[in-house]
């Protein structure tokens, strides 16, 4: 009787493989827990919410190690166990850990500034965390939908982060930009994924993939349309040209903890995404994505570097322009092994060069990030000319931006930077795309230049008492969680310079 | 020459990598008690010579531990993976080849440092800059000492961020704009070899792998032609960058002109050689047919480098043409490694043993030069010629004068400069004599007719060099010391004194060792050539001359 009255249930109720999904749903449930505490928290007691916020990411972060000894997939069709919407690979697990270790960074650098400028906290950390459960939930989705729905929770909250800072108009205005252009790429993807579904009549990936091997005749036009306009949500976010102009303005208007959460939560959100349409869903499809992102990784790059190269370092806010724009040359970087996914023969191994580079990316710029938080707090206006001295005034924050900086270019010592680029180009090479790597070359060089002037910066003498910094304010105490934040980044940066193999490994695994 | 058990060998070579980098660090920290000296200023300094004469005390017992009956075969090898994940490994070893390479740069540092302990640099701190004189250091001495292609590039990249800092913060005039071009220069160069050393890694016919010995057995089987063509284009364009090879040499001009005199040495001491290395360990055994296919025209190249170099020094020798000695220095060294790079586009035995023989000298020979103009620019204030020579238009009565007015300088600086024309007996001969006769019968295949060519045109450039040199020495060095209490002319500088300060101690204590080295290269030559001439035999397999 028992067994029975079972059977029904299993066939339409998915079982729930609660340790796997942990990581993306503790910081979902920290979400909301914060929100509910900031409306019966008294007004002295809410800075105790940065705290739990970072203590949430240290657990989810935590909540990855016991998925490391193999494969979990759950939310499985009852009817087929093997075609799952949710998948702990190692891919997922590796871009999970940068997604939480970047937002926990990120965290900690809000910490100061939600104090200093006075931002609404509550809101804040629910939206910070919201964000990232969404993306720690994207690279683990195998289908379109959940893809689409966890792209959408990972930005909607952004949109507001970046316009919280309420009394200033230029960062409402990047916030109105960002959500316009944002949502017009997700309406198209949104489209391109109805295309897909008419053409295959699935969302699971896999399943995808299989149908698209042999699709009718007569639908061949409509699923390569579909699966062109699914990749234009995705490269958004990744900032990729021509879907780039939001990123400066957005960097710029917004406070800094939030452009540098985004530099590298939104471009692994994108770049993930990106992976999982290409190589899991359209492979058969290689002849059209793979041109068309070297192309996108070629001008990326371009324009990117070209236009970092540009910035005066005397203009306002140049240290974040500069940032910004060299995050858009960073993701041509970041593209340059998706488009070689096409043409090598184990697709799964090339994008592995991929996570590697974003995993070095993530620690270095998130530390530059910090130090630029830091020298923000005695030079509001944050110039790159305000960085002369840095050395003089605090020499081991100095140290871990140059630092940073030469990692970012790729030169020793920074040589975690020079070989993830090693990995990114040989890549490019393997597959037969010389044009790319040459193209990608010369970025390189491009980039060294403007890396370099800035470390140049650094250390050079101090200007002569400059009269809008009087000199006892240069020499601000360096706050706790900056500390903490720079600590972190540079600790991972020297780590990873002596034993790259620990982001490097996973250039080498088949990752999906 | 004294037996030692191959783990100490293998020691000995991981720490000349590994010491200088732990002092560049330990550089930059407090001094602890009891090492603290007269200050931190001394201090650091002090510990920049005890570093680098650590340095040269460990090369040196490695330069006897080396087996000198079989130098054709890598000694003190040491071989760990390090990145699995892209196939690289710490893989360092000497052989005949490299040890001298090893040997100069650990003696041209330590005198460098021993240099600057008498004689600070000139610009901010010295902690700093011990720090990247060390760091430099480790950055050469590991060129040399890898053979993981991987490592090599590192090597080669590291040691950008320390020359950058040299030139631009204890240079001269025109310093920052100077430290620019060499680090594009060199960097757009190192990353187009890179894609090289990525194709020939890649496709090495037993699956990827970066390891040079492995590649050199190999012998690019695995690669078809136009790969090796490519890819020894592209290493080639990054090593001819860094050698220099006219026409990529512009950025030295400018970086000697402007670097600190420590620096000048340093750069063409060690720094030009990495280049003519890569050629011979990486360029040549990898890709042998590309390398067959480009070898006249990196000949034509170098030979265009001889006499461009030596006419462009001839114009600066010249007097009123204002030129500035450490610039003519620089663009003989252009000339000095076109017969370096003509030597190893021979492909022949001959040339590439001439090709070492002439990288050694001329790192003797330019540092000891770029030693003596620092010194005669801190006795005179100038390198301007025009100025330190008596006949100079309109500005008589600032000549230097050496041989009057400090005998034992304008001696040494008239040596250095017999030396650098390639006189028998003497270092700077022997290199060059080789290149040409190589040139005279190159590889089976090449065009004999044109290498011939080659080498007359390498010839005229000899004696354009001795033409140029001797000017040097006679504006320099000859003249009579104006009388005391001559009125000198409106706008110029004073009468000097009759006699300037001659060679102090810690001077001779830095030059000497040059100067030795250059007569015993010069009148022993087999020393040097027992050691390459079996390492060249295995990097250039199948060839009898």
């Amino acid at each position: 009787m028992n067994a029975l009255a079972q059977d029904p249930v299993r066939s339409v109720v998915q079982s729930v493989d609660w340790l796997a999904v942990a990581p993306p749903a503790l910081a979902a449930l920290g979400a909301l827990a914060v929100l509910v505490a900031d409306l019966f928290l008294p007004e002295r007691r809410k800075p105790l919410l940065g705290p739990v916020t970072v203590a949430v990411l240290a657990l989810a972060v935590l909540a990855l190690l016991p998925l490391m000894d193999g494969d979990r997939t759950t939310f499985c069709l009852t009817a087929d166990p093997a075609v799952c919407s949710y998948v702990a690979d190692p891919f997922a697990l590796a871009v999970q850990f940068l997604v939480l270790g970047a937002a926990l960074i990120a965290a900690l650098l809000s910490m100061t500034a939600v104090q200093d400028e006075a931002l609404p906290g509550g809101e804040y950390w629910f939206l910070l965390l919201a964000s990232a459960a969404g993306a720690a939930l994207l690279p683990a989705a195998r289908d379109l939908a959940t893809l689409i729905v966890a792209l959408e929770v990972a930005s909607l909250p952004s949109f507001a982060l970046v316009g919280l800072r309420r009394a200033d108009g230029r960062s409402s205005e990047a916030a109105l930009k960002f959500f316009l252009s944002s949502v017009t790429a997700t309406a198209v993807s949104l489209m391109g994924v109805s295309f897909v579904y008419a053409a295959t009549g699935s969302l699971h990936l896999d399943r995808i993939a299989e149908r698209l091997r042999e699709t009718a005749p007569g639908l061949e036009t409509l699923a390569a349309t579909g699966v062109a306009l699914t990749l234009v949500g995705f490269a958004f976010k990744t900032a990729a040209v021509p879907f780039h102009s939001w990123v400066p303005e957005t960097y710029v208007g917004a406070p800094l903890p939030v452009a540098a959460y985004l530099s590298v939560i939104g471009k692994a959100v994108g770049f993930s995404g990106l992976i999982l349409v290409t190589v899991e869903a359209f492979p058969s499809y290689g002849h059209v994505w793979g041109p068309a992102l070297a192309v996108l990784a070629a001008l990326t790059m371009t324009v990117g570097n070209v236009a970092a190269l540009r910035q005066r370092p005397e203009r306002a806010r140049s240290a974040v322009r500069l940032l910004a724009w060299s995050s858009v040359g960073q993701a041509g970087y970041l593209l340059v092994p998706i488009a070689a996914a096409a043409y090598a023969d184990e697709p799964g191994r090339a994008v592995g060069a991929t996570v590697a580079y974003a995993l070095m990316y993530a620690a270095v710029n998130l530390g530059a990030f910090a130090v630029a938080a830091h020298v923000g707090r005695s030079a509001a206006a944050n110039r790159i000319t305000d960085y002369r001295g840095l050395y003089a005034a605090h020499p081991l924050a100095a140290l871990a931006l140059a630092f940073f900086l030469l990692c970012l270019a790729g030169l020793p010592p920074g040589i975690i930077g020079l070989f993830a680029k090693v990995a990114v180009l040989s890549t490019a090479v393997d597959a037969g795309l010389g044009w790319l790597a040459a193209v990608m070359a010369v970025n390189v060089v491009i980039a060294l230049y403007y890396y370099l002037a800035w470390t140049a910066q650094i250390f050079r003498a101090p200007a002569h008492a400059p009269a809008h910094i009087p000199a006892a304010d240069t020499r601000v105490r360096v706050a706790a969680p900056l500390t903490a934040a720079i600590a972190l980044t540079g600790l991972l940066a020297v780590g990873l310079s002596g034993a790259p193999q620990f982001a490097l490994r996973f250039a080498a695994d088949v990752l999906l | 020459m004294i037996p030692l058990n191959d783990t100490v060998m293998r020691l000995l070579l991981a720490a000349v990598v590994v010491l200088p980098l732990l002092g560049a660090g330990a550089a930059l920290l407090p001094a602890p008690p009891g090492l603290r000296g007269r200050g931190p200023e001394q201090a650091v300094l002090r510990h920049g010579v005890t570093v680098t004469g650590a340095v040269l005390a460990v090369t040196a017992v490695l330069a006897l531990g080396f087996d000198h009956d079989r130098p054709g075969t890598m000694q003190a090898e040491t071989d760990i993976a390090w990145i699995p994940a892209l196939g690289v490994r710490v893989h360092l070893g000497a052989d005949g080849v490299s040890l001298p390479l090893l040997v100069l740069t650990a003696l041209l540092t330590f005198l460098c440092a021993l240099y600057s302990y008498h004689r600070p640099p000139e610009g901010p701190r010295p902690q700093a800059f011990v720090a990247l004189v060390l760091l430099l250091e480790a950055g050469t001495l590991a060129t040399f000492a890898v053979l993981d292609l991987m490592l090599f590039f590192l090597a080669f990249e590291t040691v950008l961020i320390p020359m950058y800092f040299l030139i631009a913060r204890w240079g001269g005039a025109g310093r920052e704009r100077a430290a620019w071009k060499f680090v594009l220069y060199t960097l757009l160069g190192s990353v187009v070899m890179l894609l090289g050393l990525l194709l020939v890694g890649l496709g090495a016919e037993g699956g990827p792998t970066f390891d040079m010995t492995a590649l050199a057995e190999d012998g690019g089987r695995g690669l078809t032609h136009t790969t090796q063509l490519v890819a020894a284009l592209a290493i080639g364009i990054g090593l001819a960058v860094k050698t220099p090879m006219w026409p990529l040499h512009s950025w030295l001009p400018d970086a000697h002109t402007a670097a600190p005199t420590v620096g000048s040495v340093l750069l063409a001491g060690v720094l030009l050689k990495m280049g003519t290395y890569g050629f011979v360990r990486i360029v040549l055994p990898a890709v042998p047919d590309g390398v067959h296919t480009l070898a006249p025209y990196l000949a034509a190249f170098a030979v265009t480098g001889i006499v461009y170099g030596s006419l462009a020094c001839l114009a600066l020798a010249l007097p009123g043409s204002r030129g500035d000695l450490k610039r003519l220095i620089a663009y003989s060294s252009v000339g000095h490694m076109g017969f370096v790079l003509l030597g190893v586009a021979t492909l022949t035995r001959t040339g590439v043993n001439g090709a070492l023989f002439a990288n050694i000298a001329h790192g003797l020979i330019t540092g000891l030069l770029f030693f003596l103009v620092g010194a005669v620019k801190d006795r005179t204030g100038t390198t301007d010629l025009d100025r330190l020579a008596l006949d100079g238009a309109g500005e008589r009565g600032a000549g230097a004068a050496l041989y009057g007015r400090a005998p034992r300088l304008g001696g040494l600086l008239a040596f250095g400069a017999v030396a650098s024309l390639g006189l028998p007996g003497l270092a700077g001969f022997w290199g060059e004599m080789l290149a040409l006769l190589g040139a005279y019968h190159p590889a089976d295949g090449l065009s004999r007719p044109a290498y011939l060519v080659f080498m007359a045109l390498a010839a005229l450039g000899t004696l354009l060099t001795a033409a140029y040199l001797l000017v040097v020495v006679r504006r320099v060095c000859m003249g009579t010391p104006s009388a005391p209490g001559a009125v000198p002319a409106p706008g110029t500088a004073p009468a000097p004194s009759a006699t300037l300060p001659d060679v102090r101690g810690h001077e001779f204590a830095a030059w000497i060792p040059l100067v030795v080295l250059t007569v015993l290269a010069g009148l022993w030559p087999a020393l040097l050539l027992g050691l390459t001439d079996p390492a060249v035999q295995n990097l250039l397999p199948g060839v009898s001359r």
